[in-house]
């Protein structure tokens, strides 16, 4: 985007690319969800469409932690399973309806983030294995024999009382939205700017005087509310789930894999690699998932090595591209010719 | 029940180090996280596993032929990557996504030629039978896994400490920048080191169809967590804390598994997050000591 571009350059933008740069962010975040929300209409298996909204929200949560931070959670389930939790033992304890449950299943989530905010004193693959232990060892936890009073250990959690396709269909398109909501704010925003000014140099950064672990910790408990919101709403519109069901580090591995398809650090990047690839799980994945696993596998493994922008690189290159053979382009003119 | 924790969790332990042993020399010399590392581990489980019911062999044998294919598979695959990871600003993190690719990749391809069935070793030479140690009785493969284990990880202290080849990579563990400052050969270092290093974990796989009960493709992932803990609980890049570190793990794995059978699955991932964020150099890493 050009504009963006001119702004990031320090120049004072026009009011027509202040205006125009509001339209995109408006659009970002109505687009998906009336496409979500008139989705029904097109495709009647509410579950398949809540699911993909499910992954539509995790995705963008990973983009939070990692596109923001650079901290890449392999145990990004953790917050997922403790949300449907949440929800269950509001549902069978507190007595909550099916709405005020999803809400709390954010909050166990957020509680769970709270715990885990010494892990962010780790780097690189310590982080990533360490909160695979930590959502491991939650698991373990849960499904313990010893807590079934609590979350019924690893006998299951039944949500049936509350069970409504309709309900939880809707509340995942508003949670679809209040996901796109956060990646654009948190890019417009201080926030978004301080945890990239982080990214690309934590000492400059802390000089300058930015809180860094402020900031990240900010990053952490917002990917932490998406994920267990969608952790709950999951459980809501399954209503019958095992502790295996929701900490199955598979969602970790979805939701790392959809953000960095679709491109990390954009705001529609996540969405469209969650829905083109869920949507290809859906057709090969559940009848043959080791074929899928292995396209999977190849993916990630051609990003890494060739495309670490993901789709959303590809497009951005290809405009520019374009431009510059149009003659067009405030799209930098030389380094429009080296993005490949 | 003490001695039988203690002796089982000691010979499990070395082998847990062993298995280990890989990852920590992957991350201390090329700085590259082989999230593939239990899928590696997998495979050799599977060699050891055709071995011995397809060629009727004993699955042992299996080391000896995993070695040189590990090592030239090793060779090729860090040649193939290394210009991407030279070109990266953050090669550590684009080696955890691309081996996290990779460990999918030989996930899937084992669910293909192996089905997603778990596969055991229960007769032959090592599967069946017992021995009696002071008084106690271990399965056959406890002490193998461990007389496997122990020489394993000389041969690699004896490459390290006494070979030119293993100053080389010693080298380079200290200092990438001044190794090559000394003309030491960097590309051809760290590709061999990490053809070791899947040696390694191929020879491990061998053991490991034993000491966790079988095999099945979806290993892979918590072998990797168990060598991760193990690498941080001794300390990066030094043989000796690799072993050292698995002892602490198989110790206090089965004294768990004796005393509290609910919570022992906890107890790795607890120990993990423990060393992790008390002593991220490892109980028995020095940080100066590269070496």
């Amino acid at each position: 985007m050009p504009n963006v571009a001119a702004g990031a350059s320090g120049q004072r933008a026009t009011s027509a690319q202040i205006w125009r740069r509001r339209a995109i962010d408006l659009a970002s975040v109505l687009v998906p969800t009336v496409l979500f929300a008139l989705a029904r209409t097109v495709d009647s298996n509410l579950l398949l469409l809540v699911s993909i909204m499910v992954y539509v929200v995790l995705a963008q949560g990973v983009n939070v932690i990692y596109g923001f931070t650079g901290y890449l959670p392999f145990g990004y389930v953790g917050f997922f399973g403790a949300g449907a939790y949440g929800a269950y033992v509001a549902v069978a304890h507190l007595g909550a309806n099916a709405v005020e449950a999803t809400a709390l299943g954010g909050v166990a989530a957020v509680l769970v983030g709270v715990v885990l905010i010494p892990l962010l004193r780790l780097r690189g693959a310590y982080f990533a294995i360490a909160s695979l232990a930590a959502a491991l060892a939650l698991s373990s936890i849960v499904s313990n024999p010893a807590v079934t009073s609590v979350t019924n250990g690893p006998y299951g959690a039944d949500l049936t009382r509350v069970f409504s396709s309709g309900g939880s269909y809707w509340t995942a398109v508003v949670i679809v939205a209040l996901a796109m909501v956060s990646v654009v704010a948190l890019r417009r925003s201080r926030l978004g700017l301080l945890l990239r000014a982080v990214r690309a140099d934590q000492v400059s950064a802390s000089c300058a005087g930015v809180n860094v672990v402020a900031a990240r910790t900010g990053a952490w408990l917002l990917s932490a509310l998406l994920a267990g919101l969608a952790g709950a709403v999951y459980a809501w519109s399954i209503s019958v789930f095992y502790p295996t069901a929701v900490f199955d580090t598979t969602i970790s591995l979805f939701a790392i894999v959809f953000a960095l398809f679709g491109g990390v650090g954009t705001v529609l990047g996540p969405v469209v690699g969650a829905v083109v690839l869920y949507y290809v799980y859906n057709a090969i994945g559940v009848n043959d998932p080791q074929y899928f696993q292995l396209i999977f596998g190849v993916v990630i493994v051609i990003i890494a090595l060739f495309l670490p922008g993901g789709l959303a690189a590809l497009a951005l290159g290809a405009r520019r591209r374009l431009g510059a053979r149009r003659g067009l382009g405030g799209a930098q003119p030389v380094g429009g010719s080296d993005v490949r | 029940m003490v001695l039988y924790a203690l002796i089982s969790g000691i010979l499990i332990g070395l082998f847990y180090g062993f298995a280990a042993l890989g990852l920590s020399l992957a991350f201390g010399v090329l700085r590259v996280v082989n999230i593939a590392h239990g899928d590696v581990i997998v495979l050799g489980s599977y060699l050891a596993y055709e071995l011995s019911t397809q060629a009727h062999l004993n699955p042992l044998i299996a080391i000896p032929v995993a070695i040189p294919v590990a090592v030239v598979i090793g060779l090729a695959f860090y040649r193939l990557i290394a210009p991407s990871l030279g070109r990266s600003k953050d090669p550590e993190m684009l080696s955890l996504i691309l081996f996290f690719g990779v460990s999918q990749v030989i996930e899937a391809l084992a669910t293909i030629g192996f089905t997603v069935n778990q596969d055991t070793l229960l007769t032959g030479p090592v599967g069946n039978g017992s021995v009696q140690i002071l008084g106690q009785t271990f399965p056959n493969y406890e002490p193998v896994a461990a007389a496997v284990a122990v020489p394993g990880a000389l041969l690699v202290m004896l490459y390290l400490y006494r070979s030119r080849l293993g100053l080389a990579t010693r080298a380079l563990m200290s200092s990438r920048a001044d190794a090559l400052l000394a003309g030491i050969d960097v590309g051809r270092t760290s590709a061999l080191s990490f053809g070791i290093a899947l040696a390694l974990a191929a020879s491990a796989g061998v053991l490991s169809i034993y000491v966790n009960g079988g095999v099945n493709p979806s290993q892979g992932a918590d072998l990797t967590t168990t060598a991760f803990a193990v690498v941080v609980i001794g300390g990066l890049g030094n043989p000796g804390g690799a072993l050292a570190g698995g002892l602490v793990f198989g110790l206090a794995e089965q004294f768990a598994q004796s005393y509290e059978p609910n919570w022992a699955g906890l107890v790795p991932y607890a120990l993990l997050l423990a060393v992790m964020l008390a002593k991220p150099e490892g109980l028995f890493g020095r940080r100066a000591r590269y070496a």
